[in-house]
């Protein structure tokens, strides 16, 4: 590995929009891990909206905006297990009918990584030495655990937080009901799930619900916040870069 | 049957209010997905049993034609009857004729989904047979007029209040208070049923090459009366379910009973070679088996092929949040949870079921439990392809989509368009940090609010950092 890798952050659609603190958090880390990061230009979004909505044409066609730019760095990193996995797991698999690029996405694949996982387990981030008095608990978000085998490594650098409580849910790997557009086309369903998810993580007695996928966060933090309920919804990499100036997910930002 | 799975949506809703249906799937839940996880952490090799699983099916699914071949003749041999069914009704007509020839006028029957798929029941009904159902969740469901909610209990999601009321009404007598009470009830039905009944019907859970016999997997002992004591004994099962050696069944026998309810092995297990001898007493004088294709042979040579792997025991149902939500009618055909997902579009056609593929979070719980490792996300996200390239969707799905992609094929408007959008509702939400109600995201903020967007992206923090440092 190179003595400073350079890191293209890819920042994901949802960071970029809804919660540009994870994004900042995620730099911080990075850089604290010895990497150089940037952030290339044309990425929008990984194309999982698309692909999970069985458009194939217009999920091939956001890969090759993205694939050239993110393909000079060492690694490609984001802030989420989901986006990580559609990079690392199903890139290659669009290409199937295009070896050319089908090389070129498969190499890329390689080097992309969910941002927890890579720091543990490619360039060996102790964590910085990140404060937080709290009683936290963590979900496990299902296509990081599933897809990439993250379960570890977040409890790893939380265990280095110093005042951090971390109590485990009951069933941190059930799914929170999110699932992409899957939680507007079956709003019920996916309403008892996050019910089920918030009940869990509740009756741990934690105050804080961490996890490593905005997506599920701002499911479970929309449905905390519609239910009146005290758990404080986070990002995991804000709380390991000690980045706290934003108030909690879905929690207000001015005082009023 | 005719699906009803394009109401997915309305009947899961209903579904997720009735408190019945309500504690049997919680009871589903902690019974056998706690079983299957004490079972399978019980046997060190369990991991490497699944991957022999998926190597026996594999290998079955390259050479299929060559091991039907071989059964065919070994069960000719053992004295049976092979008949091929195309579809379902072909299936149907065969079993009608067999059943005429027998002179039959009651039918016993064993549980069997492929005689679901092709709507066996019905059908005989129809031309003037009684069918009597023997699993015991089966008979309850019958009893009901329903049709099954689970691939292994047919029945779970019925209470014993309601079995016991069913039971009152058909067979007479005060309802009975104990689940014991109505076991024996049924069985003292059935036994005369049993002995009246001129044709069983049963399916099967493997067929082996290299004997030519039928293995049939229940825990009630249900399917051995069944094929032994009619006359004439017809199996129904579909042509997937080859295997090429008895040491085969039992690898897959053994993967089956712990991914389904945990156990390590289902009370009864039979392996019937042909039908009764000449110098033989007991067992049937004929013995007919229809193997069905119904779309399978397609299915070897097509993206769906995996899902031939599919040895039937619910795993994937018992570990999805969808299943236990929704519950086994809502999915509105014979096949439900995950696996119904990617077989009913199969059988029933996309048009009238492409809900059910959409209808997952793809958490991938049920790929990760599945004993032969079929890759059930992947398959129904090829369905979804599939009714997309059809346009089946509602129109406000597609232009939704097709509006989302617009702008992120074009970075640079994508850019301007989010910043603007984003600092707007960021200044909106500013005081309360989340909306309850937003137009365009009624089906978000019907039942959670809206985390407010920060009101700047993270590529402008990133811009002005970069200025910063230069």
């Amino acid at each position: 590995m190179p003595d400073q890798p350079r890191v293209a952050l890819f920042v994901t659609c949802l960071v970029d929009l809804f919660r540009p603190s994870v994004g900042l958090a995620a730099v911080e880390l990075l850089e604290a891990a010895g990497c150089r990061v940037e952030v290339p230009e044309p990425q929008v979004c990984c194309g999982q909206p698309a692909f999970n909505s069985g458009d194939r044409a217009t999920t091939e066609a956001i890969a090759r905006q993205f694939i050239p730019a993110l393909e000079p760095y060492d690694f490609v990193v984001a802030p989420s297990g989901s986006c990580a996995g559609m990079l690392r797991t199903h890139l290659p698999e669009l290409f199937d009918s295009d070896p050319a690029w089908k090389a070129r996405a498969t190499a890329l694949a390689g080097r992309c990584h969910e941002l927890v996982s890579f720091l543990v387990d490619v360039v060996g981030f102790e964590g910085l030495p990140a404060r937080l008095e709290a009683r936290a608990t963590y979900h496990d978000s299902c296509s990081g655990l599933r897809e990439l085998g993250i379960k570890a490594q977040p409890r790893k650098l939380l265990a280095g937080v110093a005042g951090l409580e971390l109590v485990e849910m009951g069933r941190p790997e059930v799914c929170c009901g999110f699932g992409g557009t899957f939680c507007v086309k079956y709003p019920e369903i996916s309403t008892r799930m996050v019910d089920d998810k918030l009940a869990d993580a509740e009756a741990t007695g934690a105050e804080l619900l961490l996890a490593g996928d905005l997506g599920c966060l701002l499911n479970m933090a929309g449905r905390a916040a519609r239910q009146g309920s005290r758990l404080a919804v986070r990002h995991v990499a804000e709380v390991l870069a000690g980045k706290l100036e934003e108030p909690p997910i879905a929690a207000p930002r001015e005082k009023g | 049957m005719e699906p009803t799975s394009l109401t997915f949506r309305e009947r899961a809703a209903a579904a997720l209010e009735d408190p019945v249906l309500r504690t049997a799937l919680r009871r589903l839940e902690s019974g056998w997905q706690q079983g299957r996880a004490r079972a399978a952490a019980a046997l060190p090799e369990f991991e490497a049993l699944r991957d022999a699983g998926v190597a026996i099916k594999d290998h079955v699914l390259a050479h299929l034609d060559l091991y039907l071949e071989i059964f065919e003749r070994r069960f000719t041999e053992a004295g049976g009857v092979v008949h091929w069914a195309r579809d379902a009704a072909e299936a149907r007509a065969i079993a009608l004729e067999i059943c005429r020839k027998a002179g039959a006028k009651t039918v016993t029957k064993s549980k069997s989904m492929v005689a679901e798929e092709i709507g066996l029941n019905a059908f005989l009904e129809a031309n003037g047979l009684r069918v009597v159902e023997t699993d015991l969740g089966e008979y309850i469901v019958q009893l009901a007029g329903e049709v099954p909610s689970h691939l292994v209990g047919p029945a779970v999601h019925m209470t014993r209040e309601r079995i016991a009321e069913l039971f009152a009404r058909h067979h007479g007598g005060p309802p009975k208070q104990e689940s014991a009470e109505l076991v024996a009830e049924a069985r003292r039905i059935l036994r005369e049923r049993y002995l009246e009944a001129e044709v069983g019907i049963t399916g099967a859970n493997f067929l082996v090459a290299e004997t030519g016999s039928i293995v049939t997997v229940t825990n009630e002992g249900n399917a051995e009366l069944t094929q032994g004591l009619p006359r004439v004994h017809l199996v129904i099962t579909g042509i997937e379910k080859v295997v090429p050696t008895v040491e085969d069944a039992f690898t897959l026998l053994r993967l089956l009973a712990r991914s389904a309810t945990g156990q390590e092995f289902s009370g009864y297990t039979t392996f019937l070679t042909g039908p009764a001898r000449p110098d033989e007493r007991d067992g049937p004088r004929k013995m007919h088996l229809i193997l069905l294709d119904n779309g399978r042979s397609a299915m070897v040579g097509g993206p769906f092929r995996e899902m031939l792997r599919c040895i039937r025991c619910g795993a994937c149902m018992n570990h999805c949040p969808v299943y236990l939500a929704a519950g086994g009618h809502a999915y509105g055909w014979v096949y439900v949870g995950p696996m119904g997902s990617v077989l009913t579009p199969q059988f029933a056609g996309l048009e009238r079921t492409w809900t059910l593929p959409t209808a997952s979070t793809f958490c991938g719980r049920c790929q990760e439990v599945c004993p032969v490792r079929i890759p059930l996300p992947k398959l129904m996200r090829l369905w979804r392809e599939e009714a997309h390239r059809r346009h089946l969707p509602p129109p406000v799905a597609r232009y939704g989509l097709a509006a989302w992609a617009f702008l992120a094929r074009r970075p640079a408007l994508y850019r301007l368009a989010t910043r603007l959008a984003i600092a707007g509702l960021g200044l909106l939400g500013r005081r309360r940090g989340r909306f309850s109600r937003l137009p365009l995201a009624a089906g978000w903020t019907a039942s959670r609010d809206l985390p407010a967007p920060a009101g700047v992206t993270f590529h402008r923090l990133w811009k002005a950092r970069r200025r910063n440092h230069a």
